[in-house]
């Protein structure tokens, strides 16, 4: 050993820390092996992972089949992916007529050309896009999807289905109920007691409630409501219903924004001279909205999930339609590869949403974290 | 829109519109004209269209014969009974699966939460997977997976998995033995309430102890050693007096013993899951909200990791995690409403469904249903506000 080598003060070399610290070794004493406890706990994890994993991956992937037209291409013993692939277009579309399919596809498109400039910073006017989007493109969307002018073939909503349904379900349940939303926060907080109490009232309403009694409520007694002669079809009935049940969920998110706003801000506004609607739109909402960002977008992937209700009250969404196939006489016993699929497509939908919040909560984060 | 401001001094050259007080009565009477209206116009649409499709209105239906049958009912129920009383079994049933679940969910969603924060990087990977892929996923497509894909499927009763002697699991449910008390239970029962009764007594004077000599005694042995040693004692003592049921194949089905259908199962399996990723999430925010010097002070006064947990972290993050976790009950509870989609018949199945279906009466129905639901959650957002007031920090 070389102990006695001598070294001038402040020379001494910076030595290799313990092998067993470092590199793989060191992770794996620190992270999984600490004390017997860890350890126990880890053989546990390991077994459960060893018990889950093999099965599931020789289902999906390694005994799967996925090429073929029937079910005589499926003998792999594994997950029948055939299925899927031969009803995939079903799925997306539902029963909407093929020769017309490409509305559907264009009003997407379209949509999402008109969303990539409200997401670049160098474009000026948001402003204006974001009307364009919220108060002209809705009613581009539904005559291109409806029909009947321009000499577009008329495709009837029970003709609509699949998870083109599902996105419209969702994207007019978010965007019609944000503002109502909005106003019934601002109300419940009014000074006014009427206004508060209606809004009060309107919002536990709703809230109180499960959203299937509100589509029951929307499929039986809306048209009760109406006069004789008017009548509204299903799909619209559903929409207000399903807006009218979120907006009761944005406002109480948009409430706990609002009421996070230190009170000078309101006195400023007052001061400024400022009408109450000004105050609002330029100087409260704008600080309030920006904390509450991570709760409307759980907001709206608790109303991306809850579109799979409206099944109940006969519209075809994309799980009505999933549903449905796997009941079809021709595929009988694949209804677990149905599902799966299914759910896969609506955990990429929601876990990206929820990415996403994360990834806005982060950069909103100033605070300490150890 | 401040009233003090505006009753200044009596030469005021405000104008009556430019007044936030008059403004403010006047937008108020607006909104209650146009409430007004607008309910009237629906209540006399709505009058006339009953009139008009000749259904009848008000509650007298409640009791008619109901005369369809409702497989899992708690209460006396069958086809001859009233509609009123098939209200009362579907209230029951969606109570029975909203306790039973929001146990479950507890349950899960303690361990997998306190597994998120575990140092072990295995653990809380497992526990993080758990939740994302769980809370990420329709409720109703879990359910239709759990009933349609896995019980379904299950072999019939003849080739039923009877993993233990006494427990059968096919696809018509859950057959299990049941007890059947004789002569000499109560006894067991009486003793039960002593042992309860002895434990609260107990730990009030453990508690009295520690406070005055320091000492600390092993309440959580002694009542255990209570609530089961006394009650076998007593078992011992009348000579065992509980038989067993056995459930038994009798042609196609099994006669006997207690039966679970799937429908109970997999709403119940589903909604646990569904609900414990978020109840998991709730408790390690809570645990994750207590500031780390309060475990740092607990370890440099040499108390251990498990006391500090018990009796450090978890009081204050109760604080954080009891108002979420109520409103995650109160969710589980409206869920349950999605047994219709697989027709365990709950209070929306049984109700909203089958009775409004034979009678048409929508409005009161619906409306009931509503109320019912109201009234569950104004409860616990009523215990919620006791619960805040008597929890607050109570600040010098």
């Amino acid at each position: 050993m070389t102990t006695d080598t001598q070294y001038a003060p402040g020379s001494y070399p910076d030595l290799p820390p313990p092998p067993s610290t470092v590199g793989v070794v060191g992770w794996l004493r620190a992270n999984l092996f600490t004390n017997t406890t860890n350890t126990l706990l880890t053989v546990l994890a390991l077994y459960i992972l060893y018990v889950i994993l093999p099965p599931v991956f020789s289902w999906v992937f390694f005994n799967a089949n996925f090429i073929g037209d029937t079910r005589e291409s499926c003998d792999g013993g594994g997950a029948c992916w055939v299925f899927i692939n031969s009803r995939l277009s079903q799925f997306i579309y539902g029963f909407y007529p093929e020769a017309e399919r490409w509305r559907v596809d264009s009003t997407f498109y379209l949509l999402i050309a008109l969303m990539i400039p409200m997401f670049m910073n160098s474009f000026r006017h948001k402003a204006w896009l974001g009307a364009f989007i919220l108060f002209i493109y809705p009613v581009i969307g539904f005559y291109l999807l409806a029909g009947g002018v321009f000499g577009l073939v008329e495709v009837e909503t029970t003709q609509w289905g699949g998870l083109s349904l599902t996105l419209i379900i969702s994207i007019v349940g978010i965007v019609g109920s944000f503002p109502i939303g909005l106003l019934l926060a601002l109300g419940r907080r009014s000074k006014m007691p009427a206004v508060s109490t209606f809004c009060t009232g309107f919002i536990e309403l709703w809230r109180g409630v499960p959203l299937i009694t509100v589509l029951f409520m929307s499929s039986v007694m809306f048209p009760l409501f109406l006069p004789e002669g008017v009548n509204f079809d299903k799909l619209i009935r559903a929409l207000v219903g399903v807006t009218l049940f979120t907006s009761a969920y944005m406002a109480e998110t948009v409430r706990g924004g609002l009421q996070a706003i230190p009170k000078g801000q309101y006195e400023g506004a007052e001061a400024l001279g400022l009408s109450y609607w000004k105050s609002m739109s330029f100087i409260i909402l704008p600080q309030a909205l920006k904390h509450v960002i991570p709760g409307i977008v759980g907001n709206c992937i608790g109303l991306f999930k809850d579109t799979t209700l409206v099944l109940i009250i006969g519209l075809f969404d994309f799980l009505g339609i999933v549903q449905a196939a796997t009941t079809d006489p021709k595929w009988l016993g694949f209804a677990v590869e149905g599902y799966v699929f299914c759910a896969f497509v609506y955990w990429v939908f929601c876990f990206s949403m929820s990415q996403y919040s994360q990834s806005i909560e982060r950069k909103l984060h100033t605070g300490h974290k150890r | 829109m401040n009233k003090e401001e505006s009753a200044g001094p009596p030469p005021s050259t405000t104008k009556p519109w430019n007044d936030p007080a008059v403004r403010s009565i006047f937008f108020q009477a607006v909104l209650l004209v146009t409430v007004v209206t607008f309910g009237m116009y629906i209540f006399g649409n709505t009058a006339a269209n009953l009139e008009k499709q000749g259904i009848a209105t008000g509650f007298g239906f409640l009791d008619t014969t109901a005369g369809f049958g409702i497989i899992t009912h708690l209460i006396e129920y069958n086809e001859s009974s009233s509609y009123g009383r098939a209200f009362f079994v579907g209230l029951i049933n969606t109570l029975l699966m909203a306790f039973t679940g929001i146990v479950a969910a507890t349950i899960i969603g303690v361990v997998i939460g306190i597994s998120r924060l575990s140092k072990n990087w295995l653990v809380s990977r497992l526990a993080m997977v758990y939740v994302e892929t769980f809370r990420n996923i329709p409720l109703l497509l879990q359910i239709f997976f759990w009933y349609a894909a896995i019980l379904r499927p299950l072999p019939s009763p003849k080739n039923s998995i009877n993993p233990i002697d006494g427990l059968f699991l096919n696809n018509r449910g859950l057959y299990l033995p049941s007890s059947i008390p004789e002569d000499g239970f109560t006894l067991v029962i009486i003793a039960l309430v002593i042992a309860i009764v002895g434990v609260v007594i107990m730990t009030k004077w453990a508690h009295k102890r520690q406070d005055a000599t320091g000492q600390q005694f092993h309440t959580f042995y002694a009542s255990l050693g209570l609530i089961i040693g006394l009650p076998f004692l007593a078992m011992v003592v009348t000579g065992f007096p509980l038989s067993w049921e056995m459930p038994v194949l009798k042609g196609f089905n099994f006669v006997g013993g207690t039966s679970i259908t799937p429908e109970f199962i997999a709403l119940w399996v589903s909604l646990s899951i569904y609900t414990a990723s978020f109840i998991a999430e709730i408790v390690r925010a809570g645990i994750q909200a207590v500031d780390h010097g309060q475990s740092e002070a607990a370890h440099a006064l040499g108390v251990k990791s498990a006391p500090t947990l018990r009796l450090v972290i978890l009081p204050q993050a109760l604080r954080v995690i009891i108002p979420p976790l109520a409103s995650q009950y109160l969710n589980l509870t409206k869920n349950s409403s999605l047994a219709t989609a697989i027709a365990y018949p709950d209070l929306v199945s049984v109700f909203t469904g089958t009775v409004l279906n034979q009678t048409g009466q929508a409005v009161e129905i619906i409306s009931i249903t509503m109320a019912v639901y109201l009234s569950i959650s104004l409860g616990i957002s009523m215990f919620m506000n006791w619960y805040n007031a008597k929890m607050a920090l109570v600040e010098r």
